[in-house]
């Protein structure tokens, strides 16, 4: 807890503040909750399967052969959930980018970290961090798909120049 | 049913840090002059609305809090959410509800008090509404990120530069500064823009609408209460376009353009009879949602301001200021009046009543010939987009 709530807190009996710009009164709840979300992957399971052998994989739909990218196990298309894992070719073309420079502060350890999206030479478009120069990406940039291991210790895909 | 909507009470907080207030008193701020313009009571109203996008700020039922504080209860309500549009959905909710016939009397409040929590937090939870588990959970997509693609996609097909991106802001903050409810009443210049820090390239800091409190009011009525009540001053919705966008970015064909966008002006136009090769011809002036710099000048195309590839141009030759082709964001848009993500929607009506009935402030009045004002409001970067037609004569 801030030292001036803690002090507001023994001396007031409330935990409170004053605005130093407005000069107006703030009550600093107590009631502090930390969020972390459990998200279901059962039926992407291949992909991560995939990511560990250094794979990108899409599902398929084997009735009109529509990729989805990031992969999903129902096709609207044809409602039909008959689908099939297949690896995309790891290469394409830089479509955009930028640079996160004020960053949530769940990515507070990392330094200001390059994004972009690709278009891959299978279809589908990617967005991931880009490793490499931001400014050396030149329009037309063709790019890889690669692996890495992120400092929270998973891996997870991410571009960078060819 | 009633054919046609009308807006006839408006009501406007003063947009900031407000730490003088809480939620409560914040919308009532709004809704008490929204009342005293309508000439009418709590007890009047039918049904009411609430965008409220919230988890920044403590209180969740906020429909049920207005309903206590300002004698609303027991009437029907509900609170809606498509990001950063929560408050034209709020208004869309209002105005179908008295288009199918089910209220006479709807009220649509935006509020958002996006300070009760710091920054970093707010930074962390805005980067959120879009793929959270594909694009947010591994690559910390921010707010600013998503657009700066856009930005830059811009940039490199069109060849814009960070100066045409400054632009935008110094129009925008030039008519914040004449509006008293504007978070930066401060006029600015290119420098200062391009000398700000970066938050995410190519957007600095001043290429970014800020951290806001405040709330909006409106409310709508039918054409037979409009009647029975003798409301001279009001303007009517001519009609409202709704699109929705893929949640992963990647998932798009194209990142200089927003697909919802062109989609809900399309649905827009047609409803309210103007020609789509040449709106601006139809229209006195329009809101459009600049929570980035670069995102008004897409705007400007995807609205058919202007062909493809030339908005840019558009702020360059100052079009957009008044006296201009079209007027833009002449309230000093988001990046000045400031973006209270729930609240933009509704605050963009005010602007529309406003304006077309010629109560805007000294300095920022548009010339109203044509008697039509667009607002165009963007929730999460395309995922939702609202155009809205307001006008002084009915269809
Ligand atoms: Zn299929």
């Amino acid at each position: 807890m801030d030292e001036k709530v803690k002090k507001n807190l023994e001396e007031f009996g409330f935990p409170v503040i004053v605005d130093e710009r407005s000069g107006a009164m703030q009550w600093v709840d107590m009631r502090e909750l930390r969020l972390r979300y459990i998200i279901s992957i059962e039926n992407i399971k291949p992909f991560y399967e995939g990511l560990r052998e250094g794979k990108l994989m899409a599902t398929k739909c084997k009735k009109c052969g529509r990729i989805f990218f990031p992969p999903q196990k129902d096709c609207p298309s044809c409602f039909d959930s008959d689908i099939e894992w297949v690896e995309m070719k790891k290469e394409g073309t830089l479509e955009t980018m930028t640079v996160v420079f004020v960053k949530p502060p769940s990515f507070g350890q990392y330094d200001p970290y390059p994004v972009a999206i690709a278009k891959l030479d299978d279809g589908p478009k990617i967005l991931a961090w880009y490793n490499g120069d931001p400014q050396q990406v030149k329009p037309g940039q063709r790019v890889k798909v690669q692996v890495s291991r992120r400092k929270e210790g998973y891996l997870m895909y991410e571009l960078a120049p060819i | 049913m009633s054919e046609n909507v009308a807006v006839i009470g408006i009501g406007h907080s003063k947009f900031g840090t407000r730490k003088d207030v809480n939620t409560a008193e914040l919308c009532w701020e709004s809704m008490k002059p929204a009342f005293e313009t309508a000439n009418l009571e709590p007890k009047d109203i039918d049904f009411f609305a609430v965008g409220n996008a919230g988890i920044w700020s403590s209180e969740a039922a906020i429909p049920a809090l207005v309903a206590e504080y300002a004698d609303l209860a027991p009437k029907g309500s509900m609170r809606v959410e498509a990001a950063c549009a929560s408050g034209s959905a709020a208004v869309r909710v209002g105005y179908t509800a008295i288009k199918s016939g089910i209220a006479d009397l709807a009220l649509a409040l935006g509020v958002e008090k996006m300070q009760e929590s710091p920054n970093p937090n707010v930074i962390e939870l805005i980067g959120r509404f879009g793929s959270y588990f594909w694009e947010f959970e591994n690559f910390g997509l921010t707010f600013p990120a998503y657009y700066a693609l856009h930005g830059t996609a811009y940039m490199m097909k069109y060849g814009a530069t960070e100066e045409d991106y400054a632009r935008v802001a110094v129009k925008n903050h030039y008519y914040g500064a004449k509006n008293p409810y504007a978070q930066f009443q401060k006029e600015i210049d290119i420098e200062t823009v391009l000398k700000s820090p970066y938050i995410a390239w190519p957007f600095k800091l001043f290429d970014c609408s800020p951290i806001t409190d405040g709330s909006a009011c409106v409310i709508l009525a039918s054409e037979e209460k409009v009647k029975e009540l003798g409301i001279e001053e009001k303007v009517w919705i001519l009609g409202q376009g709704v699109g929705t966008g893929t949640a992963n970015l990647s998932r798009r064909e194209e990142f200089t353009s927003l697909a919802s966008a062109r989609y809900a002006a399309e649905q827009a136009y047609k409803m309210a009879g103007i020609d789509i090769d040449n709106p601006a011809n139809y229209l006195d002036g329009a809101n459009v949602h600049d929570c980035f710099t670069a995102p008004e000048i897409i705007a400007y195309e995807d609205l058919r301001f202007c062909k493809r590839g030339e908005g840019y141009k558009l702020i360059r030759d100052e079009q957009t200021y008044i006296g201009g082709k079209i007027p833009v964001n002449v309230d000093g848009g988001l990046k000045a009046k400031g973006h209270p993500i729930g609240a933009t929607g509704v605050s963009q009506a005010v602007e529309a009543y406003k304006q077309l009935l010629q109560k805007a402030e000294p300095g920022r009045q548009a010339d109203i010939n044509k008697g039509r004002w667009l607002a165009h409001n963007v929730g999460g970067t395309g995922h939702y987009t609202y155009v809205t037609i307001y006008g002084l004569e009915k269809r």
